[in-house]
């Protein structure tokens, strides 16, 4: 009576394949083709297959938006794991119950409208914002600070948005450490601070490395923070890609930009996870 | 890890990143109570604001919008994401490493490049810009994270019950719909709620995918917080705030009873 058991597994599978084969695979295709056309006069698209696009990104103009991104993204996953690492640290030591309702308090933002977390920072540090009207009445300043629309806005957002993705990882990996380990190292004579350096920190490393990937990626193509709280000054990558679809209207440029922003996460991802085996960090 | 006390400078530490996570929240939540409109300092109680944004035409519409994606690409994708789940969990299959390789795709690239490569395919294909691709879209980046959810939960599965149940006499139906589904059924709950969550969140490839008519909240909020400050956004902001707390809340609970 039973099926082929290949054949269930198949025919489980096959829904999701065909769907994300349809409306990714095919589409993300659609777009190495394109990187290889020129733009028409008319914003439209001229199938003559050419290396222009990819020329046209060594101009140094596009390499310093490209560098930039880079260091925005790196500043951004630095900052999220020296706030991170002490908050996740923090959780795993305390009890269980205290411990669930920290992480509830951390997903709670986490599961919040991203751009109304952005508002409320803009609303905070803008000119006549809450910030300033703080430190002027304190008598602290007697300037308005111009923190909104500076790339320093840009990071604050940045950070703010990302910080769940590396205490999640992390609050999983520094969990599973023995407290067993800790003591032998005490009783073996270590103080405190070794026992960090030589055990905590090193057992932490599979979580930063999720960490690190979940906020480098989403960092790297970022353009609605730069949008709303970095001004016309900041251009990052992700605001490149999005002018020449929408606003340049040149379609095989923006592709080839699209590209070059996919190959440079897709090494990232592969370089970070080689140098340190992990898994199930990346999928809590 | 566990029970050593932690030294008290971790703990402020601790505190001090916490109230860097509240801060913002609570000033917003504060504000849309607030009767002065440049909403810098406190000047009286109202709620004035709550009722500007129940009358604002706009906004009512790209809550329909997004309430009617969400509802439909969270039921779509947790159908396909869990039959998945359930083939990479169970069966070895030609093409298994293939298969699961294409579910990572969605979870690793760039949101900004799968929304223009949705953008293209769409206009290739000459379907108009709307709800319906906007849906589609969202079902896309919703199923990877429903399998991931859904497997996760399937690792502790016990085979040999469905095949007591089959020895029974159940075929096989009955034993999904009997044995199978409810002993998943957290998971595939827990699925549908990130799908649902992703959906209301998305900002970035419903962007690139939504076109006149179609504005979902995410979209009228940037534009309405784009050039000014509005309490009507602090209203919205409150509301939406709350029910997420309302709804983490409960299934906490929830998963609570279950793991009791």
């Amino acid at each position: 009576m039973r099926q082929d058991p290949r054949a269930q597994g198949l025919t489980l599978i096959s829904p999701t394949l065909f769907y994300l084969g349809v409306f990714m695979l095919f589409p993300l295709l659609l777009v190495v083709a394109l990187s290889f056309m020129t733009r028409g006069p008319y914003g439209n698209v001229v199938y003559r297959i050419n290396l222009d696009n990819y020329a046209r990104l060594i101009d140094p103009l596009y390499l310093r938006i490209l560098l930039y991104s880079l260091r925005v993204a790196f500043a951004t996953t630095v900052f999220t794991i020296v706030i991170g690492f002490p908050l996740a640290y923090y959780i795993a030591r305390v009890p269980v119950r205290q411990r669930n309702l920290l992480l509830f308090l951390i997903l709670v933002p986490f599961w919040t409208n991203f751009i109304i977390r952005i508002y409320a920072w803009i609303m905070i540090l803008r000119t006549e914002g809450l910030l300033n009207t703080l430190l002027l009445n304190l008598g602290i300043i007697q300037v308005p600070l111009d923190i909104l629309y500076s790339p320093t806005a840009v990071l604050i957002g940045m950070v703010y948005e990302f910080l769940p993705f590396m205490v999640l990882p992390l609050y999983t990996s520094l969990e599973k450490i023995e407290m067993a380990q800790l003591e032998a190292a005490a009783d073996l004579g270590a103080p405190p601070w070794r026992a960090f350096l030589r055990i905590t920190l090193p057992l932490s490393v599979p979580g930063m490395i999720a960490g690190s990937i979940l906020v480098f990626i989403p960092a790297m193509g970022m353009f609605v923070v730069p949008d709303l709280m970095g001004g016309a000054k900041t251009v990052l990558v992700g605001n490149l890609i999005r002018n020449q679809f929408l606003t340049a209207r040149d379609w095989p440029f923006g592709a080839a930009a699209s590209m070059l922003l996919l190959t440079l996460t897709l090494v990232v991802t592969l370089v970070y996870t080689r140098r340190a085996g992990f898994g199930e960090e990346l999928l809590v | 890890m566990s029970e050593k006390k932690p030294a008290w400078w971790l703990r402020l530490i601790t505190i001090l990143i916490y109230a860097y996570i509240y801060i913002p929240i609570i000033l917003l939540i504060i504000f849309s109570f607030n009767s002065q409109k440049l909403n810098v300092r406190w000047e009286g109680f109202t709620l004035h604001w709550y009722r500007v944004l129940f009358q604002d035409g706009e906004v009512m519409h790209a809550t329909r919008n997004t309430l009617v994606v969400a509802f439909i690409s969270t039921i779509v994708a947790t159908v396909i994401g869990t039959m998945a789940a359930l083939a990479l969990q169970r069966y070895r299959f030609p093409g298994y490493t293939a298969a699961e390789s294409t579910l990572y795709i969605p979870v690793i690239i760039p949101e900004v490049v799968m929304g223009i490569a949705l953008l293209v395919f769409f206009v290739q294909v000459r379907l108009t810009l709307g709800l319906t691709t906007i849906i589609l879209s969202h079902i896309a980046f919703s199923i990877p994270f429903v399998t991931l959810v859904v497997r996760a939960r399937l690792h502790g599965f016990d085979k040999s019950i469905e095949e007591a149940a089959m020895d029974l006499g159940a075929n096989e139906i009955t034993t999904f719909l009997r044995v199978t589904l409810p002993t998943i059924m957290p998971g595939v709950l827990a699925g549908a709620m990130l799908a649902f969550t992703l959906s209301l969140d998305d900002y970035v490839i419903t962007y690139f995918t939504a076109g006149p008519g179609s504005t979902t909240l995410p979209l009228r909020i940037f534009s309405m917080v784009r050039f000014a400050v509005t309490p009507e956004v602090n209203a919205l902001s409150t509301l939406w705030v709350l029910t997420v707390f309302v709804l983490l809340l409960i299934s906490q609970i929830i998963q609570r009873r279950q793991a009791q």
